[in-house]
């Protein structure tokens, strides 16, 4: 990946940055246009550092109208547009372009309406995710997708990659909690998906957007789902002394028809790097860390504790300790939350993946690994979302060791693949980006990409929005739409006919 | 005239292909008991696809279940039970409702229909469900999107893009779902007596506590006589449902009845009564009359529904009773669907749409079935169609929010 192709400039572009700069300004006034480097360094890379351009201008429009008059101007000259809402994308869903303007929507930071009513909250996209939750909180209610970003991500973000969090298996990603949107499509057209009912009258674009990696069109309006908060949330913590125990007890608390409300897993690097860290008195001596949280009423929740304690203890666990508090709960999800900074106290870099697979396969994904690990002589510690397969192995570097990054890269790729083998996917939550890009054809053949662009042209049929992301390689609209159309004779001896 | 029956996913593709060089639309057909549903479709053959039957993956333990497209729902059902799990957006059965027998239909309808029930609150609809499809394009191509686990956001969400297409994007040959525990239990609340607009405030009340409500419908008292077999005739019944393991479900009943004291009455239904009553509710049995009398499905914001109603009732007689805490308005008309009237209220009173679902064969030719689009939306659609599907011709004209011409396309 370090080899990045991205689209080349164009230079007609790049020639005329002075006027195009300058038309931004007369869309957008005052200090919505940003021109000069030093500030546009501010937005030269997101979550994924490694990766960093300088954009030909940075626009921060204020208004829907802006918008779609900065698309339209843009789609009428050939430019590219990189959206970006607050930049977290781990997976440079928000890189910068040379010849491309920088979309910013963090102006788009105001909380429309909120219907308790109709538990709906209308927010604009630079609203963050978890400042809807603080809009709501004061009547008992939440926003569910909690994407460790949260105190950071926009909900316009989370829209477009499809953000999930550790509550997800329960509580869905951002597709099953967004009721509708407004968005511009690269023509300047604006288009509305969805509202406060449920469902869409026709196709569901409204799910297509859902991590579509901002190539499909600019979220200017998000309709969200709010729920009331659980009455009490309690959690459980289990260590065990391989991973195939915790793996097991995971299957038989879901065969025992509970869904947590989080479930987590971590291995015992990842353990030993949190409990360094935060001090929340994890145990060390076990190979493999549980936390399971169950959330609900009072009653329902002390009746599954039960249930999962003798779950684990029936798998071999050698630790079980029930949160007593509201503190001690947090103090289990402390080492949780912080594992990826305690990762990083232990490791001058690290490298966070984001495969998902089947979860009966997590102990060949991670012995897998640990070969991988002693061939890249690289260090990996993996924190797992138990409950829906999705696996964050942190892979450790230094970036000041020349090649190591490149080795880091590889490692991390060779990791990818296995989770295709073994029947999972590339990315859970993370998002495609300019990063697992070119590990595409890992997933899918030429027949199954090429049907993805082609939604991309109804969208967007100059390929002008953020290209150069999630697709290894760019196919013209024209060229995906012709037809070859196979000798149709009628024999089919084998089809039965009636 | 040609009836196409594959029994394979490649037996599939070879028929398109044949469809697509000869130009010759296909209606895609699996039990074909939706068929009724839409603008009559302009097609000499019939791709039937209740060939492609068979559960091909299930693995209770990872909630996952992958089927061919044309695999009984029922069996699926059924096998799910075996095992005390459950398509958790409970997929409606049309059947009853469009004069047809019960327990019919396929997965892959579930998916083409975007199917869901009274727990669509709660639980979401088959979109919120699916993880992954194998397909024929329009363009005579087997293609992939998705795959077997639940978190997934490798390339474009193209499953989803199926919910609801009514088989105007692609053959489905196999689908993937995430499955889910059933409840042990459940018990319905009943609130009797209270009007319209009392009922959707009492429903938003529910829904907005923390008593975990799974389903919220209410039966004005001309409707409630039509469910259980007249059970609950006499007054009109506000109706919460509670799912969850037995301690759960007693504490949160405890809970719901307090935040309702001040109701005029209460009952409620036991397990096998109440999962009848949301089967009922959810196949809107109250209008499963053996007519072809106008039924509309119309999705609005909970708290609108009801306005809507009642500026309708002062222009058309019209039955209605309501699902999704008041969001899911479902009307019978007289004889006259009365389209531009029916349309005109829901706009009016807040926006959702309306879906014509029955209707005498002259009323669909001649009235747009699903609600038009405003015109940027309805390019956007049209243009996504013939990514898929560029020559049109699979299932041509159902989805049509005009007048069809004889390409099949609307003007």
């Amino acid at each position: 990946m370090s080899g990045l192709t991205m689209p080349k400039a164009d230079a007609a572009t790049l020639a005329r940055r002075a006027e195009i700069v300058g038309d931004m300004r007369i869309i957008v006034p005052g200090e919505g246009v940003v021109d000069a480097v030093n500030s546009m360094r501010a937005f030269e890379s997101d979550g994924l550092t490694a990766y960093r351009q300088l954009p030909l201008v940075v626009v921060l429009p204020e208004t829907v109208q802006q918008v779609s008059r900065i698309l339209k101007y843009c789609n009428e000259r050939n430019i590219k547009v990189v959206p970006r809402g607050s930049g977290t994308s781990l997976s440079g869903g928000a890189l910068p372009l040379e010849d491309a303007v920088l979309l910013v929507m963090s102006r788009f930071n105001r909380i429309l309406d909120i219907d308790f009513a109709n538990r709906a909250a209308v927010v604009q996209p630079g609203v963050t995710n978890l400042g809807i939750t603080n809009a709501v909180e004061q009547e008992g209610f939440y926003y569910a997708p909690d994407p460790s970003s949260q105190i950071a991500c926009s909900i316009g973000g989370n829209v477009a990659e499809n953000s999930g969090g550790v509550h997800c298996l329960k509580y869905g990603l951002t597709a099953n909690n967004v009721l509708g949107i407004e968005m511009v499509l690269m023509d300047g057209e604006v288009v509305r998906l969805g509202g406060k009912h449920l469902d869409s009258e026709g196709y569901d674009l409204l799910g297509v957007m859902s991590g579509s990696e901002g190539l499909l069109g600019v979220v200017t309006e998000v309709t969200v789902r709010i729920l009331q908060k659980p009455e009490t949330a309690r959690a459980l913590l289990i260590g065990f002394p391989s991973s195939e125990e915790a793996g097991q007890c995971v299957a038989d608390i879901i065969g025992a028809g509970i869904i947590p409300g989080g479930m987590e897993m971590m291995d015992r690097p990842a353990i030993h790097a949190a409990e360094d860290f935060v001090h929340a008195g994890y145990p060390l001596d076990c190979e493999a860390l549980l936390i399971v949280e169950l959330d609900g009423c009072g009653d329902e929740v002390d009746h599954l504790i039960g249930a999962v304690e003798a779950i684990a203890l029936k798998n071999g666990s050698t630790v079980c300790r029930v949160s007593q508090s509201e503190q001690e709960r947090l103090v289990f999800w402390a080492g949780r939350k912080a594992a990826f900074p305690a990762v990083g106290r232990i490791s001058p870099d690290y490298y966070c993946m984001d495969g998902t697979i089947p979860r009966k396969e997590l102990p060949k994904v991670l012995a897998g690994m640990r070969e991988l690990s002693e061939k890249y002589g690289l260090r990996v510690a993996n924190v797992f979302h138990a409950g829906d397969g999705n696996l964050h192995p942190l892979i450790l570097y230094d970036a000041n060791v020349p090649g190591e990054l490149e080795k880091a890269e590889e490692f991390g790729s060779d990791i990818l693949r296995l989770c295709v083998k073994v029947g999972g996917v590339l990315t859970g939550e993370h998002g495609v980006g300019v990063e697992k890009r070119d590990l595409m054809p890992e997933m899918f053949n030429e027949i199954d990409l090429d049907q993805q662009m082609r939604v991309k042209c109804a969208f967007d049929p100059n390929h002008l929005l953020n290209p150069g992301k999630v697709f290894p390689q760019l196919r013209r609209c024209a060229e995906l739409g012709r037809m070859h159309i196979h000798n149709g004779k009628l024999p089919f001896p084998d089809i039965p006919r009636f | 005239m040609t009836t196409f029956a594959p029994t394979s996913a490649a037996e599939t593709l070879t028929a398109v292909q044949w469809a697509l060089a000869e130009d010759q639309p296909l209606e895609i057909l699996g039990h074909g008991s939706k068929r009724g549903i839409g603008q009559p479709v302009q097609a000499a053959h019939t791709l039937d696809l209740s060939g492609l039957s068979g559960v091909t993956l299930y693995e209770p333990e990872e909630l996952v279940l992958s089927a061919k497209a044309g695999t009984p729902l029922a069996g699926i059902e059924k096998l799910l039970g075996e095992h005390k799990q459950q398509l958790a957006f409970e997929p409606m059965d049309y059947g009853p409702l469009m004069g047809g027998p019960a327990g019919r239909g396929t997965i892959g309808g579930v998916l083409a229909a975007n199917l869901s029930g009274p727990r669509r609150l709660k639980a979401g609809a088959a979109r919120d469900h699916i993880l992954g499809i194998e397909a024929v394009s329009g363009r005579g191509e087997a293609f992939k999107s998705g795959g077997r686990v639940v978190k997934n956001v490798t390339g474009y969400d193209l499953s989803k893009a199926m919910a609801g297409s009514w088989g105007t994007l692609a053959a489905l040959t196999t689908v993937t779902f995430k499955v889910l525990p059933a409840a042990e239990t459940e018990i319905t609340l009943v609130v009797r007596g209270l009007m319209e607009g009392e009922a959707i405030s009492a429903m938003a009340l529910a829904l907005g506590s923390s008593a975990e409500v799974a389903s919220a419908a209410h039966l004005p008292e001309n409707v409630v006589g039509r469910v259980l077999d007249g059970a609950l005739a006499g007054s009109p019944a506000t109706l919460l449902r509670l799912e969850g393991f037995g301690p759960s479900v007693a504490y949160r009943l405890a809970k719901l009845k307090d935040l309702l004291k001040a109701a005029p009455a209460l009952d409620r239904l036991e397990t096998d009564q109440s999962r009848r009553l949301w089967r009922e509710i959810r196949d809107c049995l109250p209008f499963a009359d053996g007519s072809e009398r106008p039924v509309w499905r119309v999705s609005m914001a909970p708290s609108d529904g009801h306005r809507m109603v009642a500026a309708l009732r002062m222009e058309a007689g019209a039955d209605a009773f309501y699902d999704w805490q008041g969001g899911l308005i479902w009307l019978r008309m007289e004889s006259d669907p009365e389209a531009g009237t029916v349309r005109g209220l829901v706009r009016k009173f807040g926006g959702g749409h309306a879906t014509l679902v029955r209707a005498g064969l002259q009323w669909r030719a001649s009235t747009p079935v699903f609600e038009p689009q405003p015109r940027a939306l309805a390019a956007l659609s049209q243009r996504l169609k013939s990514e898929f599907d560029p020559k049109g011709i699979f299932n041509p004209g159902r989805m049509a929010t005009g007048p069809v011409d004889a390409t099949g396309i609307s003007a």
